[in-house]
């Protein structure tokens, strides 16, 4: 029976194994085609057609929702928002560093990862307000500062680009808290020790040995923060002013108030022109492989005629 | 079919020009004195009032078992810990306040260490770039290592693209650049196989002929130690036992634990029954009367151990001619299990007491006198009073 049985499928050898990755990607590429790469079509679509009256679109090509870019408000921004993020990544950068570089080493490490998502549970939004309560003119820190005679009248904390600015780091931290953690907690401590033994400080073995080999964590905290803040729009209406005005705030203002879909679209494309163009930059750094380029240096080689 | 080995032996009568060192057997590097170091860690007692003095240009090893403390020495000498209490001297002068960096020691790390990011060639310069040595300084002196190391056509590859014994050599060539004046080895062999691990064994002893500086070498493979050691300091639970040439330690160990632990020995603890010069008869309950030689024999009726190494007892399966001499301890017994192993067999035998006795047996046609020896058979077992010895009992 069992030869019969062989016989019987003559095309499936032995060896020749199905391959099922188009099946199991099917689901995903469907979710990611759905609701991903089509309403971004759509979106580029809108912004090279004309406004429609009350919002919506005009079926007739146009360029002015481009063309009505290059204005000094949008350059503002655009600026404003690129320096709030840049702001916001290199703070939280600095911050995830030694935090995660503490994690990796505690012997509490479930305990500490607990602390960095613990966060998480609670609603964006509300953690907003949090913040509100306390850089507030009634908030917390001001009654705290005015009960100990620092200061005689509450300082306005909030509704400016470092409000904004202290409010990104703390809702993006544990995003690059996290990819930094896993890279250092791969990372051979002996390393540390073996520059340490020949000849580096303290600080210049973390330079040159620490950081060089968590690279990939780097970019990858790095992207993690800079990605959400450049799209930032709750942030900045919440606890920003006028001069903290974000790209993503303009958006929302065309979309809503102004009802202009093509502009509102076209900062889109910006905004996802500028992310990818991040996105690129920080792979090709990424890729690129530490290699000795000099020559000369393997003049000890011989190769074989 | 062609077999290529992946490791070379440096020649002996090198004629490279390594420009490396100097003469062969010039005594450099530094004396490094330990005394009374202590170190715990909590509760643990790492080290115990440790002291050595290591000589300048030696092949100094540590050897004991897992957590004796010798990890911690070579830790403390080089730095990265600090001792409780104690001092560290390098040519007489303490280095325990100079953080590792500023200390004229370099060390071979047990999982070598090598930068991950850095070629085989910037791993081995990495102390030189650090003083901002001139580039052609650089190449020069990075190509002379790493031709002491035979690594000179892996100068490019990065450390993941070298196998084990390769990765050793990079981290010998990089400890070695800046010329230290003590060399620090953390069981530098531990993760590389048996045959590789001989052939770095006799690598690493030619490296230190040729530099000639000092070696502390950290194991816990008494056969290391013992092939290449000037002089070996066994150490246990934070406690040196005893320190002495690879002759000393192996013939005449100053403790049980020693014994038992360099090389396999056989033990019996019993009371000295009497002494006449240097001959010493010790009553051992089960096996009667033992002679052993002694150059300081103990007082009679006090108690000792017999020690006898196992290769040191002739096993026969006939009783032999009654001996001319008068020190040649006799025991029977039977084979309980014997163990082969190529080049020699160990024998388990079993005494009619019960004690079990280890014996080993070269194999070669000279020796063969009698039919092979088998399981269960009843076999002669004898050795001379010389190559025992006493120790006290502890």
């Amino acid at each position: 029976m069992a030869p019969m049985a062989v016989r019987s499928r003559p095309s499936r050898g032995p060896g020749r194994v199905r391959n099922y990755g188009p099946a199991y990607a099917g689901p995903a590429g469907i979710w990611l085609t759905v609701f991903f790469l089509a309403p971004l079509l759509v979106i580029v679509a809108y912004s090279f057609l004309e406004k429609g009256l009350y919002g919506g679109v005009e079926p007739r090509f146009s360029l002015e929702a481009y063309r009505s870019l290059f204005n000094s408000v949008f350059f503002r921004v655009s600026l404003n928002t690129l320096g709030i993020s840049l702001a916001t990544t290199v703070l939280a950068i600095l911050i995830a560093l030694p935090c995660g570089y503490y994690m990796a080493r505690s012997n509490r490490k479930t305990f500490l990862l607990m602390l960095v998502i613990i966060p998480f549970w609670t609603n964006f939004l509300i953690r907003i307000y949090a913040w509100i309560a306390i850089l507030g003119n009634n908030g917390f820190l001001n009654a705290l500062l005015i009960r100990a005679g620092v200061v005689a009248s509450p300082v306005q904390f909030l509704y400016n680009q470092v409000a904004v600015t202290v409010v990104l780091v703390y809702t993006y931290l544990p995003y690059a808290i996290l990819p930094l953690y896993s890279t250092i907690e791969k990372f051979d401590f002996s390393l540390l020790e073996a520059a340490r033994d020949l000849g580096c400080t303290r600080r210049g073995a973390i330079f040159r040995v620490l950081l060089p080999n968590i690279r990939a964590g780097i970019i990858t905290a790095v992207l993690f923060v800079f990605i959400p803040t450049f799209g930032a729009y709750a942030v900045p209406l919440l606890v920003g002013g006028k001069e903290s005005y974000m790209l993503g705030n303009f958006v929302a203002e065309e979309l809503t108030r102004t009802r202009n879909w093509p502009l509102a679209s076209a900062i889109s494309m910006v905004i996802t022109l500028v992310t990818t163009l991040g996105l690129w930059l920080m792979f090709r750094l990424q890729g690129k492989a530490p290699q000795a380029k000099d020559p000369a240096r393997s003049g000890g080689e011989r190769r074989a005629p | 079919m062609h077999f290529s080995p992946p490791f070379a032996i440096i020649p002996l009568s090198s004629t490279t020009t390594v420009t490396i060192g100097g003469k062969r057997n010039e005594l450099k590097g530094s004396d490094v004195s330990i005394e009374g170091v202590s170190k715990s860690f909590g509760t643990f007692t790492a080290l115990r009032d440790v002291s050595m003095v290591i000589r300048k240009g030696e092949f100094f090893s540590l050897l004991g078992p897992s957590g004796c403390g010798k990890t911690t020495l070579l830790r403390i000498i080089a730095g990265f810990d600090d001792p409780d209490g104690g001092e560290v001297s390098l040519d007489g002068a303490s280095v325990l306040s100079l953080p590792p960096n500023e200390r004229h020691v370099n060390t071979v790390f047990q999982n070598y260490a090598l930068f991950p990011h850095l070629t085989v060639f910037e791993n081995v310069a990495f102390p030189l770039r650090l003083r901002k040595t001139p580039n052609a300084t650089v190449r020069a002196r990075v190509g002379d290592y790493l031709e002491l190391v035979q690594l000179s056509a892996h100068a490019d590859k990065m450390p993941a693209q070298l196998s084990g014994g390769q990765k050793q050599r990079v981290a010998v060539a990089r400890a070695l650049i800046n010329e230290p004046s003590v060399l620090l080895l953390d069981e530098p062999l531990s993760a590389l196989d048996a045959k590789l691990r001989q052939h770095m064994l006799i690598e690493l002893d030619s490296i230190h002929d040729k530099i000639g500086i000092t070696f502390i070498y950290v194991t816990h493979d008494q056969q290391e130690a013992l092939s290449v050691s000037d002089r070996i300091a066994v150490m246990n639970a934070g406690q040196v036992l005893q320190i002495g040439t690879p002759h000393e330690i192996y013939e005449s160990p100053a403790t049980g634990f020693v014994a038992a632990f360099i090389g396999e020995t056989n033990m019996f603890e019993g009371t000295v029954a009497s002494v006449e010069g240097t001959m010493v008869a010790v009553d051992v309950s089960g096996l009667g009367r033992i002679l052993v030689t002694e150059d300081e024999p103990p007082a009679a009726g006090s108690k000792a151990s017999v020690v006898v190494r196992p290769e040191k007892i002739r096993i026969d399966t006939e009783r032999p001619a009654p001996a001319k001499r008068t020190d040649i301890n006799f025991l029977e017994g039977s084979v309980d299990e014997p163990i082969y192993s190529g080049s020699s067999t160990k024998y388990y035998v079993r005494h009619q007491s019960g004690i079990m006795l280890k014996v080993i047996k070269q194999h070669a046609n000279w020796s063969d006198e009698g039919p092979e020896i088998e399981w269960k058979d009843k076999v002669y077992l004898s050795w001379s009073a010389d190559d025992a010895y006493l120790l006290g009992a502890s």
